[in-house]
């Protein structure tokens, strides 16, 4: 994906608006559980933002700056959700029982805490890996196919 | 104790494996001789047990809780067909150590045998139902592999499928019957059975059981017309025919029809049937034997007509009758089993069955010669007090002339039993002489024959001399067996003990003047064999059961692959056609038959115009999409319809579903289109008006059935929604406000759980698909 002209501003655009897509991608994340969101939107939100930036700069700079491997983050996710729900067992109860408190933390104040944010964190992560390997898994072959053509 | 004898083959069958060593000297089979040895003479100790009038049984347990039980009790009919199996047993098995050469599968043949002539003891000695079963399908299974010995000719083969075939078809059927019988009588014991023997006849499924009772024993016992299986089991090897194909398993059914007669006998029905197709089996059988030019193929058809004489009789249901049935039972395995090793002697030293390329045996074949002809006389039933077979034949006669039907069709029928039966007989006469006189009399073809022809070593010879000593012994002195043997057979058939004296001499009566009809005529048909053989290149000719049989066979191939053929095409448009179909059929005939469609206007919420708007946009995209004829112009169409949804569930107040639609739609539609960018054209549907319109009304009609499903299911609430508990207890028990974020990841987090785990499977799956792909195709 050699970009032929200068985007200029459409590069200049995509570093402020990914910015405010990512946040707005993990208020959805935090915000989830008591207003609109959760992780899957929030997931598929922050998925636009990292798309947004391969299309600007091209596969081969965005995968320097952002060392990701997208399919671990679908396995980190997935583990995440399985470890918050095996995590009742320890206390004896029963798979994926949530629990929450409030507690009073440094700068937020007093402050709600769900465990259950913390499955919802694993869907956030294993939605964005999803999107990812599947959008760039394609994007890549096709890479390939026109250097092939190419030579 | 019957437990140990019936299954003692069955052990003996898993260790000859070990006594027999690759290139021992001994021969396999004399390990094996002794096991049917002594449990014949075990069977004969309880002779003087029986003799008194009571039963030998036994029980174990097998599946308590079906009542299935292994029981097995000995009375004289079981009794009968155990001193057969376990004596011509021992016989045949001596008789293949000089048949069978060392260079053959011994093992697998004497373990095949062994299998067979356990579960045969099994059938015989059974008193469950089931247990019956079982061991009647191991006769099947066991036959099979024995008829197949010589698995690399291709008619070996083909005669073993045709048995297993239809012998598995009448093992199925009497399966049903005995569960029927078992349904009705209440019990799976057979004693139990026939001693419910009236609520039986009275029950509605007393002629089902019937029928299905009798393809069962006819299709074992090779009656019409379901005979066409035994002469191509001819194949297997001579010691098998001996012993499977005269003595015992086809033998079976004749004990089924004599085990349970005594629930049916009595009936008409049973009596037509029965002797009807016994005397038909008997006719043509006789018939067709002389037609046969392989001496096996004789004796096929031979065994097949004899057997129609003993059905016919079981069917008479009188006293002589039976006693003459059972007579016979015995005669036949005794002659049948004599000429069938003869013919094996003659196969083995000669190099060829064939009747045509035999003749002037007698001079190379003395002993052979004089046993086949004590054995054939007796079959054709020849009077003199020598032979066995004259005096069961004389007693069919007299039993045929005394039958006691008095009422409708069966009496009519009865009055032309005793045609019948001579008729049969002559024909029996007919080939029983061209059996003999063509093998062992006339001029000596040896030009024609493999190897100089000589007589048999003495070991193979000792079971015929044997059985043809059976044969005269009894044609002398017939009481000797009767009174131990047969009467308490005889007894057990009917029900009562009453023993009918033998005796050679009756006077001049009518029996006496039918056997003289048929030796005469007999032998006048046999002189002029050659002028009337002709009759065969026209009689059967289409009415043969062999091309029923194979017509069946072929017809069902050629049916079942033009069905398989006419709806699995491998056309996707088909299957989705055929799914939908059946499900608006299937559905909307259920809902039809409950009564279930119902519409109400109550509860429902107004309808505003956004909504009207959003939908109808909705629709006019989703019809529009049919004419496009871009792939891509069709996706974005479509996402159209993804996008007034997402309105909607603004409209309807789910913020969440509206974002996620949002942005599941947009990425839907985006990966379509990278997609469909690299698939070719969208060629012009080239369907024809008539497949649109099925389309057409198949979509429609799909359509309008989910609509009414739905618009039924909304109008029918029968509890109330759960709903309530989620937003009472939102944010009680799961401390968030947002309920539908609550639910997914608190009340009903494993449903998330495992839809996380599908799209991560998806996007591997994509990445496999992908990464690992063979990529030489693509760029071609």
């Amino acid at each position: 994906m050699s970009s032929r002209s200068n985007d200029l501003i459409l590069k200049t655009t995509t570093t402020i608006i990914v910015f405010v897509i990512l946040a707005f991608s993990v208020n959805m994340l935090f915000a989830g559980h008591n207003a609109p969101g959760g992780g899957f939107i929030g997931g598929l939100m922050g998925a636009g933002a990292l798309l947004l930036l391969y299309i600007s700069y091209g596969l081969k700079p965005v995968d320097r700056i952002l060392p990701i491997n997208f399919t671990y983050m679908i396995a980190s996710g997935l583990l995440i959700a399985i470890l918050t729900g095996a995590g009742s067992f320890v206390l004896n109860v029963p798979f994926l029982s949530h629990s929450f408190g409030y507690f009073y933390l440094p700068l937020l104040g007093k402050t709600e805490l769900a465990t259950a944010m913390l499955f919802d964190l694993g869907v956030y992560l294993t939605v964005i890996g999803v999107t990812m390997t599947i959008i760039l898994s394609i994007a890549e072959d096709k890479v390939e196919n026109v250097e092939e053509e190419g030579n | 104790m019957l437990h140990f004898y019936i299954f003692a083959p069955f052990f003996a069958a898993l260790l000859i494996g070990l006594f027999a060593k690759k290139g021992s000297r001994i021969h396999t089979g004399w390990f094996v001789l002794p096991v049917p040895a002594v449990l014949f003479i075990l069977f004969c100790s309880k002779l003087p047990v029986l003799a008194e009038g009571k039963i030998v049984q036994s029980v174990a347990n097998w599946i308590p809780s079906l009542d299935i039980q292994l029981s097995f009790y000995l009375d004289g009919l079981s009794m009968l067909f155990s001193l057969l199996i376990t004596g011509i047993g021992s016989l045949v098995v001596l008789y293949s150590i000089y048949y069978l050469s060392k260079k053959e599968q011994l093992v697998h043949f004497y373990v095949y045998l062994l299998l067979f002539m356990g579960s045969m003891l099994g059938v015989v000695l059974s008193d469950n139902v089931f247990v019956l079963y079982t061991f009647w399908e191991f006769t099947s299974i066991s036959s099979f592999l024995l008829i197949g010995f010589w698995f690399y000719r291709e008619r070996s083969t083909y005669g073993a499928q045709k048995s297993m075939l239809v012998t598995v078809f009448g093992g199925l059927a009497m399966l049903g019957a005995l569960i029927l019988l078992s349904i009705t009588a209440e019990t799976n014991s057979i004693r139990e059975i026939i001693a419910n023997r009236t609520d039986i006849i009275e029950s509605d499924l007393f002629i089902p059981i019937l029928i299905l009772l009798l393809i069962g024993a006819f299709t074992k016992s090779a009656q019409f017309p379901f005979h066409s299986w035994l002469p191509d089991a001819m194949e297997a090897p001579t010691p098998v025919s001996a012993y499977l194909h005269s003595a015992t398993m086809v033998k079976a059914g004749i004990y089924l029809v004599a085990r349970f007669s005594l629930i049916f006998s009595g009936t008409d029905i049973f009596f037509i049937i029965v002797t009807g197709a016994g005397l038909i089996t008997l006719c043509i059988g006789s018939f067709l034997a002389s037609r046969q030019t392989d001496l096996k193929g004789i004796l096929a058809y031979s065994t097949i007509s004899q057997l129609g004489m003993i059905m016919s009789m079981l069917g008479f249901g009188t006293g002589v009758a039976t006693l003459a049935a059972i007579f016979h039972i015995f005669n036949h395995a005794t002659f049948k089993g004599s000429l069938f090793m003869i013919a094996g002697i003659v196969d083995h030293e000669t190099g060829t069955r064939d009747i045509r390329r035999l003749g002037g045996l007698y001079t190379f074949m003395p002993i052979s010669a004089t046993l086949a002809f004590f054995g054939a006389f007796s079959m054709a039933g020849i009077p003199l007090p020598i032979f066995n077979g004259f005096l069961s034949k004389e007693m069919f006669f007299d039993a045929s002339l005394k039958l006691e039907q008095t009422s409708g069709f069966a009496a009519t029928f009865a009055q032309w039993v005793p045609f019948l039966a001579v008729a049969g007989s002559i024909f029996t006469f007919v080939y029983s002489m061209y059996l003999v006189f063509g093998t062992f009399t006339g001029k000596a073809k040896l030009d024609q024959l493999e190897k100089k022809p000589h007589e048999a070593p003495i070991g193979m010879l000792i079971s015929p001399i044997v059985l043809i000593g059976l044969v005269v012994l009894i044609g002398l002195l017939p009481n000797l067996i009767n009174e131990p043997i047969l009467a308490p057979a005889v007894a057990s058939v009917r029900g009562d003990l009453a023993l009918i004296h033998l005796k050679f001499w009756h006077g001049l009566n009518t029996p006496l003047y039918m056997s003289l009809i048929v030796v005469i005529l007999g032998i006048l048909l046999s002189l002029t064999l050659k002028k009337w053989q002709p009759v065969y290149n026209r009689v059967p000719g289409k009415f043969s059961t062999d091309r029923v049989y194979q017509g069946l066979v072929n017809g069902l191939l050629t049916f079942s692959k033009i069905l398989t053929k006419s709806y699995m095409t491998g056309s996707l448009r088909l299957y989705t056609s055929i799914i939908l179909v059946f499900l608006v059929i299937s559905t909307s005939a259920f809902i039809y038959m409950t009564d279930g469609f119902k519409i109400s206007f109550d509860n429902l919420a107004p309808v505003t115009w956004p909504e009207v708007l959003i939908g109808s946009v909705m629709a006019v995209a989703a019809i529009a999409t049919i004419w496009m004829n871009q792939r891509i112009a069709a996706i974005i169409v479509i996402g159209v319809v993804g996008y007034g949804l997402s309105l909607l569930f603004v409209f309807f107040r789910a913020p969440d579903l509206a974002l996620t639609q949002l942005i599941v739609e947009t990425i839907t539609v985006a990966l379509f289109l990278l997609c469909f960018a690299h698939l070719p054209k969208l060629k012009k549907s080239d369907k024809k008006s008539f497949e649109k319109l099925l389309d057409f009304v198949i979509a429609a009609s799909t359509g309008a059935l989910l609509t009414i499903v739905a618009i039924s299911s909304h109008s029918s609430q029968y509890f109330d929604s759960i709903a309530k508990y989620f937003v009472d207890n939102s944010y009680k028990l799961g401390g968030g406000d947002n309920i539908v974020n609550v639910i997914l990841v608190d009340f009903r987090g494993l449903d998330t759980l495992f839809e996380i785990a599908v799209l991560g499977l998806a996007a591997l799956g994509i990445f496999a698909m992908i990464k690992y792909r063979d990529k030489g195709d693509m760029n071609h």
